[in-house]
């Protein structure tokens, strides 16, 4: 199968995306196949998904408290269940069910919070009690008798897993197919301004391009970008770990999550465990993260799975996450003309790739926010409407 | 894992510390004549630089005080007070 060309920059688009990974991609994509708009560039620093959409724990579910954020990231998971067919790749899809673990008393209140607000957002939710657990996903540990018990869980049956590396690989053929220039090892260094401060390009390692829309895509390196135009952001730079364990046996069949002793993990197909660690607390871009946190998220992950202590750690990595005070994603235009946004998701983007990309491309398309992202503006840190999914997000931070 | 120069107690291991995220941020000396951008910019605006980083941090599980410190965001190199 042909995947898509390396292609030389052009002088000029109407659209250029910054940015290869996953949303980005789905960016250029949605523009061409929803708004005919095919005059489009992504241009990436390294090559393509090589960023956090191959670094991330690949987990999706849409079971977020507020109404907003409910509609989006359920409006990205319908579009995942069709995706493979619309891109005509497979992505290795399985929703095999997530469990969000509660240990406390605060945890069940907050997630039989949430099951309610999901269900009355008509998003899938279930919740379990420890002995449902103990049958759903038989190697978790709901004795009382360990330092943060189970008291229940919150199952997304529709939640799972996709194969990352894949999804931007399909985002970019299909987005190939329909015109889309895709430009690898271009980095952006600066912007070229008109009349009025507005945004008329990008001046990158393999020339200057113009466009009628530039769209930061960038995940952690948004904040480095905007600077080169004056502009100062919410967002923060932290390190996310990540890591794998050698190859097993098949002995976990779903997706479990715990925000307060900070484990989630699913077994991939080939069999090696992967399993989130937390985020440094300091800002950094070094894309490694400190020992310290990957100790702590293992203690927790061996008394929550016991059979885990047979388990060695074969690899761990780190991807830089742009942080938002709220947990929630930044979408939409921007103060310059010409410039818009699309980060801050901070720990938890990848469930949101084909979403993001989605409402992304149609407020370029109509130069306005789409319906879904209209809440994420950037607006809402002046008039305090923030959408605060700390709860939801499953990563502390 | 990083080494932190606490002024008082000498190099310490991070995990005594608490971050206190960019330093140099001033609460506002007239807060009622504020406008909703002015609060957004003290509340939520941030620099975020790749380099040079100037930053809060407190000595939680040591001398239980704040100091200020330079790092390079990219490369973790300590840069002085």
């Amino acid at each position: 199968m042909r995947y898509w060309r390396a292609a030389e920059p052009k002088r000029s688009y109407d659209v250029v995306v910054v940015g290869g990974g996953g949303h980005g991609l789905a960016t250029a994509y949605y523009l061409a196949r929803n708004h005919g708009v095919t005059d489009v560039c992504v241009v990436e620093k390294g090559w393509l998904g090589g960023g956090n959409t191959a670094r991330n724990t690949t987990i999706i579910r849409s079971n977020y408290l507020w109404d907003e954020s409910a509609a989006i990231y359920e409006h990205s998971l319908k579009l995942w269940e069709g995706l493979e067919e619309d891109l005509g790749l497979d992505l290795s899809f399985s929703q095999r069910g997530v469990l969000n673990l509660a240990h406390d008393l605060q945890d069940v209140r907050g997630s039989l919070r949430r099951v309610n607000a999901n269900a009355l957002n008509a998003v899938d939710a279930e919740w379990l009690t420890p002995a449902e657990v103990a049958r759903f996903c038989p190697i978790v540990n709901v004795s009382p008798r360990v330092r943060y018990p189970v008291l229940g869980a919150t199952l997304q049956r529709r939640g799972g897993v996709a194969r990352h590396d894949r999804v931007a690989w399909g985002f970019a053929t299909a987005a190939d197919r329909l015109g889309v220039d895709i430009v690898e090892h271009a980095e952006v260094t600066g912007f070229a301004r008109g009349p009025g401060g507005r945004v008329t390009g990008v001046d990158t390692t393999r020339g200057t391009v113009a466009a009628g829309s530039v769209a930061l895509v960038a995940a952690g390196h948004t904040s480095v970008l905007a600077a080169m135009v004056g502009l100062r952001l919410p967002l923060q730079s932290h390190p996310l770990q990540a890591l794998v364990s050698v190859l097993l046996e098949p002995v976990l069949g779903c997706v479990v999550m715990s925000n307060a002793v900070h484990v989630y993990v699913s077994q991939a197909d080939k069999g090696e465990l992967v399993m989130g660690a937390g985020v440094d607390a300091h800002n950094s871009y070094t894309q490694r993260g400190s020992f310290h946190v990957i100790e702590r998220q293992m203690a927790a992950a061996v008394e929550l799975f016991p059979v885990f202590a047979h388990a060695k750690l074969l690899r761990t990595w780190g991807g830089i996450v742009d942080v938002s005070p709220d947990a929630s994603p930044i979408i939409g235009r921007t103060p310059l003309d010409g410039l818009f946004l699309n980060c801050g998701w901070g720990t938890g983007g990848f469930k949101a790739t084909p979403g993001s990309g989605w409402v992304l491309a149609e407020t370029i398309a109509k130069g306005e926010p789409s319906l879904l992202a209209a809440p994420f503006a950037l607006e809402r840190f002046t008039s305090g409407a923030l959408i605060d999914e700390h709860g939801a997000a499953a990563v502390a931070h | 894992m990083l080494l932190l120069p606490c002024p008082w107690c000498g190099p310490r291991d991070e995990v005594e510390f608490h971050y206190g995220g960019q330093a140099g941020i001033a609460y506002p000396p007239d807060p009622e004549a504020l406008g909703d951008e002015a609060w957004a910019d003290y509340l939520f605006m941030r620099d975020n630089p790749r380099g040079a980083f100037a930053e809060r941090w407190y000595h939680v599980h040591g001398c239980r005080r704040w100091f200020d410190l330079r790092r390079d965001t990219a490369t973790n190199d300590l840069l002085g007070a």
